[in-house]
């Protein structure tokens, strides 16, 4: 009863994620003393902004009046090539990651299995794209074939991780239930599983097939075919407007693709 | 029919949850586990088809010794025995008729099943098992529409169609109102009797227990502290499975009808 009168009628404030008043104040004024030093480093050549500038702007303007005509065949048939890679490389990629998912989920896998679906993971994520296509670009040569499999990797590391800890978040429940059944391993996926993680599946397909369509357009960049190669082109010989007109073109596509997500997951809800 | 023998079960964490158990439940008894949260009635329910692995003791289910079986046997014998969860456990995003379905998985095959061909046989069966439990105009609404009530009414669909010998009850009411709960008490006891099932229920409720089982166990930290009657459960009886509360009034404060009496 003494204790409560300490507390009464006197202001109460959140007690700090860091106690000791002293070491709070110092790792704030470190931090920002770091923060400002490491501004300070970037240095700006502001001459060189200002030519910059020029081009800078002739190239907004080029968006005021595109060119699609110019360079049409190029834009049609780099855009064909990278429509084809996107499709491919996705459904090979989800149809791969589906299994590691599983493998990869710790409340379905043995561990051995875990840790080398987990480790195969590990490996694409750790591997930019950009990295991945240049080299396979030395393997396997110029052109889609070296695009279509770095983004089919690159959709397993994505996919498979999502997948694996969608799968580790289920209701456990409902799996037991099919289990106690006596389904077989196979029958237990299909019923007490896979309906739990249909949802997450299907947008992350969406997502990912999105994402392997911007891809594409950069690994043109490093010869790995695709729209990226004729963007790569047009700047180097300064045709703005050709290259507007290929960033319009991918922006029309990314905002279709995003649309139709929306559509397609709101109705598997 | 069913015999457990010095069943014990300690979990990881070093909890014992059961110590020792024995018990033997004849052919066609329905038989209702009562006792505190964290007594061991949903562990003990989970050893017998082994959804958790017993750590010692035996199972047998007729003259199957259910704990020393590999698991292609274990899913055979499973088919004996239909399960009833707590919540339900339906999977919420399949339809009613393939939740019902899913309880033959353990008879068809991959294929039949992935593809949802099931036999003519089993989609009869469950049409008839909808029917019984009035539910037979929702066989193709996912089984997230239902309410609380339907949903546990697919969950026994699901259990029977197995054509079990034994069913496994886990909580059947424990999220329901206390109408329904007692028309799914009725409906399970009901058709026990009528395809001579064994049961064994895992309950809270000591009144809805009383009401519509035979015999009662009550199990207290991991072991049977009573098995007798219903009538059997006198104050001194409740006190020593949950511990001292005034008893009177959950004893004698519910009839038949739903209806609280009170009896003070």
């Amino acid at each position: 009863m003494s204790e409560i009168n300490s507390f009464i009628s006197k202001p109460w404030s959140k007690p700090s994620f860091i106690k000791r008043p002293w070491l709070r104040w110092t790792l704030i004024i470190f931090f920002l003393t770091y923060l400002l030093a490491a501004y300070a480093t970037i240095d700006v050549n502001w001459s060189r902004v200002y030519e910059g500038l020029e081009r800078g702007k002739k190239f907004v303007l080029a968006f005021t009046n595109p060119d699609f005509t110019t360079r049409s065949s190029d834009i049609y048939e780099g855009m064909f090539e990278s429509i084809i890679m996107t499709i491919t490389s996705s459904v090979v990629g989800i149809a791969i990651s589906i299994p590691i998912a599983l493998g990869a989920a710790r409340n379905i896998a043995p561990l051995p299995v875990y840790l080398i679906c987990r480790s195969i993971i590990a490996i694409s994520r750790a591997l930019q794209e950009i990295i991945v296509a240049i080299l396979l670009v030395a393997i396997f040569g110029f052109g889609p074939l070296a695009g279509f499999l770095t983004l089919s990797f690159a959709t397993i590391g994505f996919l498979s991780k999502l997948l694996a800890e969608d799968i580790e978040s289920m209701d456990k429940v409902q799996a037991e239930a099919i289990e106690a059944s006596g389904a077989k391993w196979m029958q237990w996926i299909n019923y007490g599983v896979q309906p739990q993680v249909m949802p997450r599946l299907i947008g992350l397909s969406i997502y990912r097939l999105d994402i392997n369509f911007r891809e594409s357009a950069i690994l043109g960049l490093v010869g790995a075919g695709g729209i990226g190669a004729t963007l790569n082109t047009a700047f180097d010989r300064y045709e703005y407007d050709t290259a507007a007109a290929i960033l319009l073109i991918i922006i029309m596509i990314v905002m279709a693709l995003e649309y139709m997500s929306g559509v397609i997951r709101a109705r598997v809800q | 029919m069913l015999r457990l023998e010095k069943l014990e079960k300690t979990y990881k964490t070093g909890d014992q949850a059961l110590k020792s158990v024995q018990l033997q439940v004849p052919e066609g008894q329905v038989l209702a586990l009562i006792g505190p949260s964290g007594a061991g009635k949903s562990t003990l329910i989970r050893c017998i088809n082994r959804l958790v692995e017993p750590t010692s003791g035996k199972v047998y289910l007729g003259e199957v010794e259910l704990t020393g079986l590999s698991s292609n046997n274990l899913r055979r014998e499973r088919r004996r025995m239909g399960m009833i969860f707590q919540e339900y456990a339906l999977v919420e995003r399949l339809s009613v008729m393939e939740n019902v379905l899913s309880g033959r998985l353990g008879y068809v095959g991959f294929w039949r099943s992935f593809l949802r061909r099931f036999p003519q046989s089993d989609v009869d069966e469950a049409f008839r098992l909808l029917e019984r439990v009035g539910l037979a105009h929702m066989a193709d609404k996912r089984a997230d529409e239902l309410s609380g009530g339907q949903r546990q009414r697919v969950g026994i669909c699901r259990a029977l169609i197995q054509n079990p010998a034994l069913l496994l009850v886990d909580e059947p009411t424990a999220s329901l109102d206390p109408k329904t709960s007692r028309q799914i008490m009725r409906l399970i006891c009901e058709l026990c009797k009528e395809r001579g099932l064994a049961a064994i229920i895992n309950i809270h409720d000591v009144a809805l227990a009383q009401m519509f089982v035979q015999r009662v166990i009550g199990l207290r930290f991991g072991a049977i502290e009573f098995d007798g009657p219903p009538e059997g459960l006198t104050p001194e009886v409740l006190t020593t499975i949950y511990g001292e509360e005034d008893w009177e009034a959950t004893i004698e404060a519910v009839d038949d009808d739903g209806d609280i009496k009170v009896t003070k």
